[in-house]
């Protein structure tokens, strides 16, 4: 009984480990293409990243924690850095 | 089952093996076929290590005594909840729960990062499953959980009494969920080392995990706080021990990290920073598994110690810390910041300083921690470091971070100018000033406890801090919707889980530390000891001593006692503690003897909590001295009977001696009422300590604010984030 337990055990991870290689498509072997999803990934994680400083350099001039003026500039600044994001990523996707 | 578990176990072993060379054959070769092999062996060996864990439990709750562990740490007599919790009282129990844990947290976290930081996620699975292999070893090798014997005993020796806590179901599994989580972010970080991908991915995939690992890991210290207080009978909630440091230590790293990645996040900036620091934690949530196994720091806390295990885990942090180091040296140069430091007046120069502040805790924890081991490598004699060593460092040090985590809610990043400052600061200062001013006048000897005096004021500054950036928020929301307080509030919050659940954090914390300090500083003990009709003072409270209380059973004597605590003649509370003594498996002890002289005892203690004070007081009956003569009687009389039911027929031995087990069960009940009928003093330890409870609602509060910043954010608000307002902002702009 117990060794009928083992072998199911061995089995069962056996089928789980070899799942990838039953299935032809699953090997996505091509590096050029690994390496520009990786870029699209990485920008995309940066453009996650700016969005919410945007986001908190908003919430901090509604609470009056940045003056007029600093959030103009800061606004601006963390802008142009998301424009550049979005360039960077549509070149990205493009290639 | 027991082969079956030992089995799983090996097959464990095998596939971690076979997932550490698929992961990098997979890596290097850039075939993504044997990447997700490797992923799925981690899934696999989940599955294994959860079939294992349930094999041992169901030992456990059955009682099945063929297990050496279930022998040596449960009996029949042991209550279910903790037959079940007993497994992890064990070291090879405790072993296999921690491989348990990493199995299934890492399996999540590769399962959600499938299809994400690819490059980093087959290095990052090859550590997880070197973890995996080295923890499944040890159980394999020194500490099998599934060892059996061919003649197993008709009863266990019970479970260690300190260990029958309702904490104890929770508190090691917490803790041990903080240390297997911190291994994932480590993981990924070297990963991230290895692959040279050092941007802020890497930190994105796995921050949940760190956070979920410093919210588990808080809870799990806090519980073994609560533990100490209420089951150690000392009257104390921290000790500085070496297995409470073990834990805290990892939990302030994990604090900095916490922080200091969102600066990375958004400037670019502390790359070599965060990388080392959370590889620090990683290593530290090695070292505190450590400490607590292998006994090598004597503490209150460990219960088992294998001293076989310590050149193992000597070479796995040798490896951690040399591979961290050499990898971090070696991409020194892309872990170089984007940007710098705008204004020393921002909230990222804040953080810094916090950070600063942090690892000067853990470092001086950590050399006082380990100072015994030095002192004893250097000289050969091992000087013992008392809680009174960490105080004047930790004091300050604690000072500086409460007023830090006040100051970073009411800053903004990057740039502040001085009147905004000045309308930020307003208010808190305010509070702070008005807290001292009353504190000076209404509470008599405050000015003496400095310390504790300044903790309060900055409690209250940060207190005010935060409940300030709630009510401008919400004021913001309302401007903008038009929407009711409480459904600003709530919106407001659910759309800025991490900021506001990161404030209410803070304000946990402040609550938790003053607690801190007034029950340290304005505590009020003494021992008295009393007969029935006495009485002692403390703090203005009378306590007086009722009547005794005493109970028997074949599982456990108590002794206890009722005290009736009464200030200016009006009643406050009754308590009631007791003393409970275990019996012991050693029949040298005698038939009797066992039952009064076993040195296995827990103490209950009477407590009355409250928000202003609670009081406190545990009985110690120790001394049975007044009843000895008769114990040495009744084994003398138990022992010569049982020598002649051993001379008896076969048959007839079974039924005599459950007549002398009753006989017995008779003599040991009326034995344990002589301390009702002829009550002899006992020694009682009374204490009055302020606003203990704060540290627990403090704890409660920081848990929440943990829970509010771990929720995932609506799918919904990102979306919008991503589709609609910014990008059309962005959009015309660009045109």
């Amino acid at each position: 009984m117990e060794f009928v337990l083992v072998m199911v055990a061995a089995a069962a991870v056996v089928l789980i480990v070899s799942a990838p290689f039953r299935r032809a498509e699953a090997d996505h072997g091509d590096a050029g293409s690994g390496r520009s999803t990786t870029q699209v990934a990485e920008l995309e994680a940066a453009r996650e990243a700016k969005y919410r400083e945007i986001r908190d350099a908003d919430l901090d001039h509604r609470t009056g924690k940045l003056s007029d003026e600093d959030f103009r500039a800061v606004d601006g600044t963390l802008r142009a850095e998301a424009i550049s994001i979005l360039q960077a990523l549509d070149q990205a996707r493009e290639s | 089952m027991a082969t079956v578990g030992r089995a799983l176990l090996i097959l464990g072993l095998v596939v971690s093996v076979y997932g550490i060379a698929a992961s990098l054959y997979g890596a290097r070769t850039g075939r993504r076929v044997w990447v997700d092999s490797g992923r799925r062996s981690m899934y696999a060996i989940a599955g294994l290590m959860s079939t294992a864990f349930v094999i041992l439990e169901v030992a456990f709750l059955s009682s099945d005594f063929s297990y050496n562990i279930v022998a040596s740490a449960s009996s029949t007599t042991t209550p279910t909840f903790y037959k079940a919790a007993a497994v992890w009282s064990t070291q090879q129990g405790s072993l296999l729960l921690w491989v348990f844990l990493l199995s299934l947290w890492s399996s999540l976290a590769l399962f959600l990062t499938r299809r994400r930081v690819r490059e980093i996620v087959p290095y990052a699975t090859a550590i997880l499953l070197g973890f995996c292999s080295f923890f499944t070893l040890l159980t394999i090798l020194f500490a099998n959980p599934f060892s059996t014997t061919s003649n197993p005993p008709a009863e266990g020796a019970g479970l260690d009494p300190l260990l029958r806590h309702t904490t104890m179901m929770i508190h090691p599994p917490m803790v041990y969920t903080g240390y297997t989580m911190l291994t994932i972010p480590f993981a990924f970080a070297l990963g991230a080392l290895i692959t040279g991908r050092l941007n802020a991915e890497w930190i994105q995939v796995t921050r949940r995990f760190a956070l979920a690992a410093w919210l588990c890991l808080g809870i799990g210290v806090l519980l073994g706080a609560r533990w100490s207080y209420t089951e150690l009978g000392w009257g104390g909630y921290w000790a500085w021990d070496p297995v409470e440091n073990a834990a805290l230590m990892p939990w302030l790293l994990s604090t900095a990290f916490l922080h200091s990645i969102m600066i990375q996040e958004k400037r670019g900036m502390l790359k070599v920073w965060n990388v080392s620091l959370i590889l620090a934690t990683g290593t530290m949530a090695i070292i505190g598994t450590f400490l607590v196994r292998s006994g090598i720091l004597s503490s209150i806390h460990a219960f088992v110690s294998d001293p076989t295990l310590n050149i193992s885990f000597v070479v796995l942090i040798a490896v951690m810390v040399i591979s961290s180091v050499g990898l971090v040296t070696h991409r020194r140069v892309e872990l170089r910041s984007e940007s710098q430091l705008d204004s020393l007046l921002s909230r990222e120069a804040v953080f810094l300083l916090q950070n600063l502040v942090l690892v000067a805790l853990t470092a001086v924890i950590f050399w006082l921690t380990f100072f015994p081991l030095i002192s004893e490598a250097i000289t050969g004699t091992e000087q013992s470091i008392g809680p009174t060593a960490f105080r004047p460092f930790v004091v300050p040090l604690a000072l500086v971070l409460v007023l830090l985590s006040g100051i970073g809610p009411i800053i903004a990043w990057r740039r502040v100018t001085v009147a905004n400052l000045r309308r930020s600061f307003a208010f808190p200062v305010a509070a702070a000033l008005v807290t001292l001013i009353l504190l000076l006048g209404l509470v008599s000897g405050v000015g003496a406890h400095v310390f504790a005096l300044i903790m309060f004021c900055l409690g209250a500054f940060v207190l005010a801090a935060v409940a300030q950036e709630f009510w401008r928020g919400v004021r913001a929301r309302r401007a903008m919707t038009h929407e009711a307080a409480p459904v600003a509030l709530a919106s407001l919050v659910r759309r800025n889980r991490r900021r506001y659940g990161g404030y209410t954090v803070h304000a946990g914390l402040a609550v938790l530390l003053i607690g801190v300090a007034g029950s340290s500083s304005f505590q009020h003990s003494r021992y008295a000891t009393m007969k029935p009709g006495q009485s002692a003072n403390i703090d203005g409270y009378n306590i007086r001593y009722v009547r005794p209380t005493a109970t028997a059973s074949a599982q456990k004597i108590s002794f206890g006692a009722i005290l009736a605590v009464t200030k200016g003649g009006h009643r406050v509370t009754t308590l009631h503690t007791t003393y409970g003594l275990y019996p012991s498996q050693d029949a040298s002890l005698g038939v009797v003897g066992r039952f009064f002289n076993s040195g296995s005892v827990e103490s209950r203690i009477g407590l009355h909590a409250g928000l202003t004070r609670d009081i406190w007081t545990v009985v110690n009956v120790g001394n049975v001295t007044p009843l000895q003569s008769d114990i040495a009687r009744g084994d003398r009389l138990f022992g010569s009977a049982m020598a002649a039911v051993e001379k008896a027929p076969a048959a007839e031995q079974q039924g005599r001696l459950n007549q002398l087990f009753i006989l017995r069960d008779q003599l040991i009940g009326e034995l344990t009422q002589r301390f009702i009928s002829h009550p002899w003093p006992v020694q009682f330890l009374l204490i009055v300590s302020p606003i203990v409870t704060w540290l627990w609602l403090g704890g409660i509060i920081v848990a929440l604010g943990g829970l509010i910043a771990l929720w995932p954010i609506p799918v919904l608000a990102r979306r919008r984030v991503r589709s609609a307002a910014y990008a059309a902002r962005l959009a015309r702009e660009l045109a």
